[in-house]
Formats: C-alpha cells, structure tokens, sequence
C-alpha cells in the first residue's frame, strides 16, 4: 500500500498506446485496465464492489468471478474466499480513487491495478457466424491462423472458441464482422501477474 | 441481547414493530435501557449525537420495512462525518426473504451506499460474532454505521451459539495506527523550513483526542491554528494561536492565514470542498502535509507533499520530539494585524440578531456545555459566536448537513454526559423536522436545551437567492410556523419567547438554570440577516464577501 502519493497521477498511461476502439461499433473507448481482486465469500460483496464504480461513473467491461485459494498462500479451496479480475475504463485519477475505496471495503482483501505490469491475460470468446457457402474457407483460415477452434460447424452457422489475449480476439472479432456475427461470448479478462508478485 | 450487554451498551434508541418484536420482549430482561422516540430519524440522531459525545457506538433498535428506511437519514449523516454506529433492524422471517412479505423492505440494499459495513444475518449462531464484528468496526478506524438486519426468525432464538472470545478475523480490514517513521521525520523537515505553517485541525483530531498534543505541537512550532466546523474543540479556540474556524463561512483571519501559509498540516480533515473552494487556487505554493487514518482520502481531493497514514494523536506525538520553534514571529504579527482588521463582527441595531443571542450565549456559560447545531445561517453563526474549548462538546452535521439534527442530537448527548448542561441551536425550519422528540426529550427528565433562532425563514437558502439570485425568494418563507412556546408547552415542556436584546440575558440565564428537565427558548430575530464572511462556492479567498455586497453577484459555480 503505498504511502506517499507525489504529485501527478500514479496511472500516467502510455503515451505512444493507439487509440482503442470497440470491435463492433467502433466507437473510441478509454484505455482499459485491470484490476485484481481478492475478496470474502460473503453476500453483497459483488454489489459493494460494483457501486465503487457506479457511483463514479465507470464502466465495467468485464468482471469475472471465480473461486479463491482459502487464504492467500494456502494451497485449497474451502469456498471463503473469490478472486474478481475486473476490466474497466476512465480516467486514471478516478482509477485510483476506485483502487482506494474498493480496499476500504472490508470484505475485500486486496485490490491491485497491474496496469503497466508483466502479466499473463487471457480470455475466451465464442462468435456464431451465420455463412454462405463461399465464405466457408475463408473462415476458416481466418481460425486457423488464431487458432481458433470450430465448436459448432452447422450448414448456416458456425460457433468458433477463440482463446488469448483481449487484442487477440478483437481482432478475430473484426476480421470477422464482414461475414456477419450472429452472436458473441465472452468470458472477460483474467489475469495472473508472472514471477513473485501477488495478482 | 448479552451481546450488547458484552460491548458495554447502556442505552439504545429504539421504535418497535412487528418484525422487531422478539428484540423488544428480550429488553424486558435485559439491562439494556430503552429510550422510546418518536420517530425512527430521531433515534439515529440521537445515537448519533451519544456517540459524538462519547466516541462510544450509539445504538439504534427499528422495525423492517418503513421503520428502517426511515433510519437513512441518520446512516448518511454518521457516515458522512465518521460516528461510530449500530443499527439493528428487524426483518421478515428468512423464507419469506424477497417474497415481498409485509414490511419487508431490502435494507441490506437500500443501505451500502451509507454504511461503512453491513450483515444480514441468516443464522442465529452467527449473532455473537457479527455483533461483536459491527461494534468492531463501527468503533474502529475510521468510525463508521453498521447495520445489522435481523429476520424475525433468528431473533426468535433460542440461539444457543457460545459467546464469541476470539480474536476478530476480517483479513480485509487494516487500521493504521502509527505512520511510517521515516515519514514523520519528511514531515519534520518542512515544519523546520516553514516561516508561515498553519495547522488545520479537523474532526479526525477529536476523534483520536489529539488536542493537547496538537496545542504541544502548536506551542513548540509557533504555528497558528484553524479548525473546521467538525473539528471544535479539539483544540481550545480561546487560545492566542487559535483563529477560529476556515472555510466557506470562517473567519477572515483564518482564511486570510492559510490563503497565505507556506505549509498547511491536515490533521484529521479532509479537504473539504467548503474549505478549499476553488482549488486550483487553493494554497498553490504551499507545502501540503496530511495526517489521516483513512488512505483512501490521501490524493482524493488534492496531492500532499507528505501523507501520514495514522492515527492523529499517535502520529502527532511521534512528531513531537522531532521540531522545534519556527521562525514564524513576522507570520504571527501579520495575523494579528488581520485579526484587527477583520474582526467577526454583526449590526448591533436593527432589532435582535442572532449574533448576539449566540455571543450571549458563550459569554454566560455556553462553554462549559455542550452545543449541538441544526443546519443553517444559526449553524454558523454558532459556529463562529460560541466558542468551542472542550472536545466532543461541539456536535454538528457538517458532510451531509442534515436539517432535524440538531434537537435529536442533543438528547443522545445529554443521555451520554451526565450532569452536563446541552444546548440544541435550531433553525425554526429545521426544529420541525424532528419536534416530535419533544416527547422524549419531556420523559427522559434530562437538562437539554432547545435555542430555536427563529427568522421566520429557511435563512440560509433565502442568503443564497438574495445574494446569487437577484433575491429572487423561491420555497423560502416559512409562513405559518407555530407559536413555539406554546407548541413546547404543549409536550409539558417550560418555554421563554425572547424578542428584545435586553431580555436576552435574563432568559438565557433563567433557561440555564431550570433544571426540571427540558426548556425551549424562542428567540425572534431579524428575518432577513446574512452570515458574513462568506466565500462563495467553488470561489477563492480572495473573492470573500466580508459584509453585504453592493454589486450583483453571479451564481456560484461550486456544487453547494
Ligand atoms: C451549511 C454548512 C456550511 C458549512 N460551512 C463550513 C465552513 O465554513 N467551514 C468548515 O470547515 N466546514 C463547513 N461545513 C462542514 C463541511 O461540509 C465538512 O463537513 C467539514 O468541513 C468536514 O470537516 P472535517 O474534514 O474536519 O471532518 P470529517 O469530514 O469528519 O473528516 C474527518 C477526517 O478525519 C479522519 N479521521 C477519523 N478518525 C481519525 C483518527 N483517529 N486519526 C486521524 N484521522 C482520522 C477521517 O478519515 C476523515 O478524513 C459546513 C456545513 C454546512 C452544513
Ligand atoms: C433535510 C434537509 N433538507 C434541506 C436542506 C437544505 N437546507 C440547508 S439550510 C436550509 C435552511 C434551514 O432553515 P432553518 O432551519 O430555519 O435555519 P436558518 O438558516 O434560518 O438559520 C435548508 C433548507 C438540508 N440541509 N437538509
Ligand atoms: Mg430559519
């Protein structure tokens, strides 16, 4: 927990980062960060920690929720613990402020940005695509090359699992949009930071 | 009930209800007191006001549904200014748990947004150790409401769960206690530099009982002091080095000292924005340094150049070995002259002020009780007129400026001090929101009493649509108020009406010493009256209006 603060935000982004857009619609969006959580099993944490968002006016792009170790460094599940990795998007003075509240919140253990960090990321994305008959190949390369793995191969559609980092699949994502997707499922981000530090 | 008895509760505030009910028997048998309200609002300002005079968890008893959302008021006030609180609210039975059951009402939801903690509880053999949880945490840190909400079922009992002796486990909570050393030594070295330092003590500091080394540490440097409106009484504000209170409507003595400081030190306070105003000006080139107890406020507002996360009177004390005097004698002599220049002053004719009601008020043994504030013009004039000497002896909704405080607060208070004398400084507005608690107030027996300033008006919103809004008076006017004297007497309680300057004193004196119980004294004072200095909202020092101005002013661009 750091405990002086100088002047000028702890976040400062990278400068030389393009600009990211949503795969979809386009649109710019702020950068993402992600942000770890180890919190108590208990009733309303999920709310607690998404009003900490809400009430600043930040989104959530992704929150997964999974099943902790029992306590940090303990090696089994005994169900009283989660984990959340959280993406979300804002300005970074607001960021910081959220890191803040959300390690007030006394059901959360810890909450750390690894903005910036050497992390493994991951995340898994299902896309139907509804195809005509020529376009079957060219899909199917574009698979091949990240790939993807075809789950549902139908005479109308097809279910493809792309699985690695968010970059990854926006861009599986946009280099399928001319084939019209039908449907999209994603996982949402997790993240585990390499070598000793704590996610 | 045995573990409220375990945390020492003497007292609580409480209104009943069907889904309360197997609480309320269980206080037949119980040493618990019961104080019975009137209203559910006044029972979490009384709480409220006990544990601002104690630093003890005041403890609220409701119903579910209406009798716990009537307690929101009160969680937001407590939250806002860091008191200590438990809640416990009755609940529908756990089956029928979002089945939209008679007075069943999602309190646990309603309420995150005000509470530092919460439980609902679904187990009877969970009861000892949430209970012993929520005084844990209501007490601790940074004080905070805790509410537990209590199915019927569970209270039914039996609960047979053994009393819980453990040490508490919440590995998401760390209280800090002593900040980091080396960063006490930083903070060290930029006192030893500054020529012009100010202390700015806030409510952290009475909470932690750090005034007599913060008056050590302001004797040593030579540092003046300012306090806000939460922060009376932790240090004296008769003392030669105290300039009374900052911000929106301080003294423009301490305003013009910290505008002007090389180093400002938070102690306990967290830059408010009726401090700062505008903040881009605020004390630009000074040397910011912090001492809190809740990191989360370090870089919330603004960037200390030192943060020290702590407990105030614990950090302070660490710090004390470490100065020594300032060269600030041409800083002290320069406030001094502002001091003459600016003194706090108010139209002595013109019919009767507040001002003077207040000033007399201090001068005839005000100090030595406690006083409780509604919110409001008389807030303030208060604020500035009756000076604070002795902590926890100035009670004031500041974060969330909550109307209906003030009365209620004030029985809580007297409940908690006996045989000290507790004066409620009311609005004629903000008096009607809770008067019911004239009831509670007739029964306890207790020496509270009530000055209603009455202007016939909601004086502070109709300052701002005089003063920002061409004196456009919109929903200001408080046509129809009752006869307040009659309206105490009413309720068995001993009233006074005051309308002359000369009767002040003997009223004040007569009210001081009645001592069967309550008393209500009405004082008639000029309707249209404005509190001066003012900064307007998002403004900065230097756009303060001392008396009333003769040129249009536009509306304020900070929030409130
Ligand atoms: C009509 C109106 C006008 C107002 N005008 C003014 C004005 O002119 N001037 C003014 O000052 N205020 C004014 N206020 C009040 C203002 O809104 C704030 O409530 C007030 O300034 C906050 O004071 P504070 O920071 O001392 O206290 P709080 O808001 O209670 O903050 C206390 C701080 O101390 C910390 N703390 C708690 N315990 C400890 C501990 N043990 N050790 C260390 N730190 C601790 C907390 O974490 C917190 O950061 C006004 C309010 C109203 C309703
Ligand atoms: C519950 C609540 N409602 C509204 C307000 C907004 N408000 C702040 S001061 C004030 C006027 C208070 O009038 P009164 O109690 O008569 O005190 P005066 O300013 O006249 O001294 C109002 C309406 C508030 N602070 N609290
Ligand atoms: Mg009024």
């Amino acid at each position: 927990m750091p405990t002086t603060i100088q002047r000028g935000s702890q976040f400062e982004l990278d400068p030389g980062k393009p600009v990211r857009r949503h795969p979809v619609t386009e649109e710019v969006i702020q950068p993402l960060h992600t942000i770890s959580l180890l919190v108590r099993n208990k009733p309303g944490v999920l709310v607690r920690v998404s009003l900490v968002f809400s009430r600043r006016g930040y989104n959530i792009e992704s929150l997964v929720v999974s099943p902790a170790l029992s306590a940090p460094g303990a090696s089994e599940i005994s169900g009283d613990f989660s984990r959340m990795t959280i993406t979300c998007s804002g300005d970074p003075d607001t960021l910081e402020q959220i890191i803040k509240q959300l390690e007030k919140l006394i059901d959360v253990v810890h909450a750390i940005d690894h903005t910036g960090q050497s992390v493994i990321e991951s995340e898994l994305a299902l896309i139907k695509v509804t195809i005509a008959l020529k376009e079957r190949t060219e899909i199917l390369q574009i698979a091949e090359h990240y790939r993807a793995k075809v789950v549902d191969y139908g005479s109308e559609s097809m279910i493809l699992r792309v699985e690695g980092e968010t970059d990854k699949i926006d861009a599986v994502i946009a280099l399928l949009k001319p084939f019209h997707i039908a449907e999209l499922v994603r996982s949402g981000k997790i993240l585990m930071v390499r070598g000793s530090l704590t996610t | 009930m045995r573990c409220l008895e375990r945390e020492g509760v003497e007292l609580l505030f409480g209104y009943s209800g069907g889904a309360a009910m197997p609480i309320f028997d269980a206080l037949v048998d119980s040493t618990v007191k019961l104080v019975l309200v009137r209203h559910e609002q006044g029972a979490t300002h009384m709480a409220d006001g006990y544990a601002r005079a104690t630093g003890k968890p005041g403890v609220v008893l409701v119903t579910s549904g209406p009798g716990a959302t009537n307690c929101v008021t009160g969680l937001l006030t407590a939250l806002m200014d860091s008191v200590p609180m438990v809640v416990l609210t009755g609940q529908t039975i756990t089956s029928m748990l979002g089945k939209d059951a008679f007075q069943e009402a999602d309190v646990t939801g309603i309420t995150y947004p005000v509470v530092k903690h919460s439980y609902l509880v679904k187990n009877a053999a969970d009861i000892p150790r949430v209970m012993k949880e929520a005084f844990y945490l209501a007490r601790t840190g940074r004080p905070g409401p805790v509410l537990v909400d209590l199915p019927k079922d569970i209270t039914q009992g039996p609960c047979t769960a053994p009393m819980v002796d453990e040490p508490i486990s919440l590995p998401g909570y760390h209280v800090p206690g002593r900040a980091d050393p080396e960063l006490v030594k930083k903070a060290a070295a930029y006192l030893a530099k500054s020529r012009k330092p100010v202390l700015y003590i806030g409510h952290g500091a009475v909470i932690s009982d750090a005034g007599p080394a913060i008056m050590q540490l302001a004797e040593k440097l030579q540092a003046p002091i300012v306090n806000t409106l939460l922060g009376k009484g932790a240090c004296p504000e008769d003392h030669a080095l105290h300039q009374g209170m900052l911000g929106m409507h301080g003294t423009a003595y301490a305003n013009k000292t910290v505008a002007n400081c090389d180093l400002i030190f938070a102690i306990g306070a967290r830059w408010d924005d009726r401090i700062t105003g505008k903040l881009s000006e605020f004390c630009k080139d000074a040397i910011k340094l912090h001492i809190d107890i809740d990191v989360a406020e370090f870089g919330k507002v603004l960037r200390p150049d030192v943060c020290l996360a702590g407990d105030a009177r614990l950090v302070v004390e660490d710090l004390l070995p470490l100065v020594k005097k300032c060269d600030s004698a041409d800083w002290l002599k320069e406030i001094g002259t502002w001091r003459k220049q600016y003194p706090l002053k108010y139209p002595k004719k013109g019919g009767l002020r507040a001002q003077y009601v207040l000033d007399r008020l201090d001068k005839l043994g005000g100090r030595d009780c406690i006083i409780t504030t509604d919110v409001g013009q008389h807030q303030m004039w208060a604020a500035q007129f009756c000076r604070t000497t002795k902590n926890r002896h100035w009670l004031s909704s500041g974060g969330a400026g909550t109307m209906g405080f003030g009365f209620p607060a004030a029985i809580g208070a007297a409940y908690a001090s006996p045989g000290k004398k507790v004066w409620a400084i009311c609005g004629d507005g903000g008096f009607q929101m809770t008067l019911a608690e004239l009831a509670t107030a007739f029964l306890s027996k207790l020496p509270v009493k009530v000055l209603i300033i009455n202007n016939s008006y909601l004086g502070m919103i109709r300052q701002w649509q005089e003063l920002f809004f061409d004196n456009r008076i919109s929903g200001a006017d408080l046509e129809g108020n009752p006869d307040f004297v009659k309206l105490a007497q009413a309720y068995g309680v001993k009233a006074w009406r005051v309308k002359r300057a000369g009767d002040v004193d003997k009223v004040l004196k007569a009210a001081m010493a009645y001592d069967q119980g309550p008393c209500v004294v009405e004082a008639e004072v000029v309707k249209e009256d404005n509190v001066f200095p003012m900064i307007p909202a998002g403004a900065a020092v230097k756009d303060m209006i001392i008396e009333k101005p003769k040129h249009r002013m536009e509306k304020p661009q900070g929030s409130t």
